[in-house]
């Protein structure tokens, strides 16, 4: 292992002198060799050090399943960070992880350069195991049973954020200030109290509350639930918080993963590889790459996707020249600028073209009966298809309505039905978690096979009724 | 400048966390197979299998809810070798690559998760709750229940068995014979006296479980196979918590007859139905072997109900009621998978009035879990489960 080991510590700056020369700009970045078991936690949390829940143990004991029957294997593994983590498996080969760093370097690049990234904590190893922590004390206080269904509850609603909520914010920082303004003297705060309590007092109670649809449920149920205890306020942040650094990664799974197989190509093709080497990488290359019949393959996907790009700014047509003064030879600068300013759906919305889609095989595809059968091959309707399902990263849409709903403090939901209905059964499970959150009745808005219905939990029993 | 590269290698052994929240999962896992065990102890793999097969018990998965779509209603993207058409029929297998994270979770249906357990912890699962009602101390006792008891005095032991006194006796014996006076002073080797112990098997009680199967030609697949899944477990289940509990088989249908567990188990015969007969000779079997003043005698019958006449009833209820006398319980299951208008030895008993009278309706699979644990309700009474 230890010549390994060197053999791969000077590979390793070979391939960070390349990736420099063709402009990638990556935080400085440390590898750690771990064993398998150890790579599928940190797979299975997402995180190395992350709080201990079952949900994490039971994927960790998918994974490893998979790894130990030789049915799955994860090569790398990158945390966003500042400095920069990249995992490698000690069984390995060495060429294996030679291509690993590369791509873990195009990874790192693109965490620190995409304009999605940059309001992420590049500290969140440390916070993930200060979270860790705080969690582990809640469980010595109240018990690791109550901190578990506490949790549960949380995290069944966990993809519910809004990572917008900081443009939010500052407006509604403004719209406070404005109103500060109006107040002249020192002690004039006084009289506007009672008066508001005299006047405003019965117009405020009959504002909608919240006044503008709520994205966000976790920040939303955090701050207004009138029943949790300080700590579980606190375990809602936290989910809260590691949800929002995850989710760029969400948002960018086609790019980031096309990036970082475009630019391991080109650097393992730069390196001094023998016939027996290259061909190794070659057999792992295209074993990642290898498209799907049942969903689409984001490393394949999006590197094609980048190649088509530099190639359309490269050598742009006689049309592109004259109508939108595209010059040629611009690919590299273009590609740059895209990894900077997209993300999936911008991304795909813009550069999935028509000969993409027909080179690529796209379709759409439908369980009829009891087979799954192509339905569609119109380009548009498959980009559009992709685009679609994921808005708000692949989960319904839900808001809160209203949070004194029949003047009862009742939670309102509302799910932005666009043409995919949801899974009532989980749905109806899911508000039981709710309802444990808010403490009062839950109801849910959406449509079932074209029609408005609403789904309501009230502490003993679900109900349905159409409006 | 250095490049802003590093690579390390650290001892991971003593990192635990994953493995930690999988056992929390794992005790997740068994709590749902306990709560499911009514659809799970009637799965034909398990009720001929042996204690040590390991076998696969299909729960739902353990997930948690969210709100998520619909996927059976819905339609999803995949990739072609480059020929696709519409009405192209897509593969059932996918050819995912490795070193793809994403796994399952996209296709519709139902989660099953298939948890592994073996029979003998599944007994446990199963077996917690029960035990023999009504057991009763009898004269000379018989069901074996082991405790230890310090008894015995040895030289060679722990310290901490260390018997002082005898130790301090010894050392005064020992210097009166030496001729000197007969005091404590100092310890030898030779007086050291140590405590143990012994197993001490205490006869408890004695009970004798009588198993009546039917076997005549109207008892269907279904019938025979509910009757075998009760009393696999119920002799399993008397294995595992009592150490010797007598069973006593008998089939009937016209006539009845003891046999052995073997038999007992795998015999299918045809013909009539006389119930009255196994009553009979588990009551001669009684008076020839199982003195009720000595035993705990628990009889069940298991049958479709459809017997030979009215008049068999009537002696049957009779027979019960003879044996009501001398038992501790007595059940009676009937099996019937959709109800039949006729009578049955069912509406027959119905006008039995005795607190030890059990009897219950199966008409599902699930339903023989509830019958085991109805039967078998007994916070056992006195010291006698292990």
């Amino acid at each position: 292992m230890s010549d390994n080991f060197d053999e791969l510590l000077s590979a390793m700056d070979d391939i960070w002198g390349i990736a420099k020369k063709f402009g990638l700009d990556p935080f400085p970045t440390h590898f750690e060799v771990v064993p398998a078991s150890i790579m599928y936690e940190f797979g299975a949390y997402g995180l190395p050090g992350r709080f201990s829940h079952w949900t994490h143990g039971k994927s960790y004991q998918q994974m490893k399943t998979m790894y130990d029957y030789g049915l799955s294997k994860i090569y790398e593994l990158v945390i966003n960070a500042n400095p920069c983590y990249g995992f490698l498996m000690d069984t390995n080969s060495i060429m294996q992880n030679k291509l690993v760093v590369a791509h873990v370097l195009a990874h790192c690049d693109f965490f620190k350069n995409n304009v999605y990234f940059s309001h992420t904590s590049r500290q969140m190893i440390d916070g993930a195991s200060i979270n860790a922590e705080r969690i582990r004390k809640y469980e010595f206080e109240h018990g690791t049973l109550e901190v578990e269904k506490f949790l549960d509850a949380v995290l069944s609603i966990q993809e519910h954020i809004d990572p917008n909520i900081r443009s939010r914010k500052r407006e509604s920082v403004e719209l406070g200030h404005k109103l500060q303004v109006k107040r002249a003297g020192p002690f004039d705060d006084l009289w506007s109290l009672e008066k508001s309590e005299e006047v405003e007092g019965p117009k405020n109670k009959l504002k909608r509350f919240p006044e503008e649809p709520e994205k966000d449920l976790l920040l939303f149920i955090a701050e207004h639930s009138v029943d949790l205890e300080e700590w579980q306020r606190d375990i809602i942040q936290i989910v809260r918080s590691e949800m929002l650094y995850f989710l760029p990664q969400m948002q960018t799974k086609i790019m980031n993963e096309g990036w970082a197989s475009f630019w391991h190509a080109r650097i393992m093709r730069e390196l001094n590889l023998t016939d027996d080497e290259y061909a190794e990488f070659a057999t792992l290359h295209s074993s990642v790459l290898a498209p799907s019949r049942h969903q689409i393959n984001p490393y394949y996907i999006g590197m094609k996707m980048f190649e088509d790009i530099e190639k359309r700014w490269d050598e742009p047509t006689d049309e592109e020249r004259e109508r939108l003064g595209r010059k040629s030879g611009e690919g590299r600068t273009k590609i740059f600028e895209v990894r900077e300013l997209e993300n999936d759906v911008s991304f795909l919305r813009t550069y999935l073209t028509k000969q993409l889609v027909e080179d690529l095989d796209l379709y759409i595809y439908k369980l009829e009966g009891d087979k799954l059968v192509v339905v569609e091959k119109d380009w548009q309707k498959i980009r559009d298809m992709i685009t679609n399902s994921m808005t708000n990263f692949g989960n319904p849409y839900i808001v809160v309505e209203d949070a004194d709903y029949r003047r009862n403090r009742e939670l309102y939901l509302k799910h932005s039905y666009e043409g995919q209905e949801l899974d009532v059964n989980y749905a109806e499970k899911t508000m039981r978690y709710v309802y444990n959150l808010w403490g009062r009745a839950v109801h849910i808005e959406t449509e079932v096979d074209g029609k408005k219905v609403v789904l309501t939990y009230d502490g003993e029993k679900s109900t349905k009724r159409l409006i | 400048m250095a490049v802003p590269i590093s690579l390390s290698k650290h001892d991971w052994s003593l990192h635990r966390k994953g493995p930690a929240d999988q056992a929390r999962h794992n005790e997740k896992v068994r709590e749902a197979i306990k709560g499911n065990l009514g659809d799970i102890i009637s799965e034909e793999a398990i009720i001929t299998a042996d204690g040590e097969k390991i076998v696969r018990v299909p729960i739902r998965s353990l997930e948690l809810p969210r709100f998520r779509f619909d996927d059976g209603k819905n339609s999803h993207v995949g990739q072609g070798n480059g020929e696709s058409g519409v009405g192209d029929p897509v593969d059932g297998q996918g050819e995912a690559g490795p070193g793809q994270g994403k796994g399952a979770g996209n296709e519709p249906g139902v989660d099953y998760y298939e948890a592994e357990i073996t029979i003998d912890e599944l007994a446990t699962l199963i077996f917690e709750d029960l035990g023999l009602p009504n057991l009763q101390q009898k004269q000379n006792e018989e069901i074996d229940t082991e405790t230890s008891k310090f008894q015995d005095i040895e030289r060679k032991g722990i310290l901490s068995n260390l018997d002082k006194r005898r130790t301090i006796m010894e050392s005064i014996k020992r210097n009166a014979i030496a001729g000197q006076q007969p005091r404590f002073i100092g310890v030898k080797p030779d007086d050291l006296r140590f405590r143990s112990w012994r197993q001490e098997i205490r006869r408890e009680t004695n009970a004798v479980v009588i198993a009546m199967r039917d076997v005549s030609g109207s008892m269907g697949e279904f019938e025979k196979y509910i009757s075998r899944s009760f009393y696999f477990w119920m002799v399993r289940f008397l294995r595992q918590k009592y150490n010797n509990v007598r069973i006593v088989f008998i089939t009937h249908h016209t006539e009845a007859k003891e046999v052995d567990e073997q038999t007992f188990f795998t015999l299918g015969e045809s013909g009539g139905t006389k119930v009255s007969s196994a009553y009979k000779l588990a009551l001669e079997i009684i008076k020839e072997r199982f003195n009720p003043e000595r035993w705990n005698i628990y009889p069940f019958h298991f049958s479709d109900g459809d017997n030979w006449g009215d008049s068999d009833n009537r002696l049957c209820i009779d027979l019960v009621k003879q044996m009501l006398g001398m038992s501790n319980i007595f059940g009676y299951g009937e099996i019937q998978q959709v109800p039949h208008g006729y009578s049955t030895l069912m509406s027959a008993f119905s006008n039995i009035e005795d607190e030890k009278f059990t009897a219950i309706t199966i008409r599902d699979k699930k339903d023989v879990y509830p019958a085991l644990q109805k039967f078998f309700d007994g916070k056992p009474e006195g010291a006698t489960e292990r």
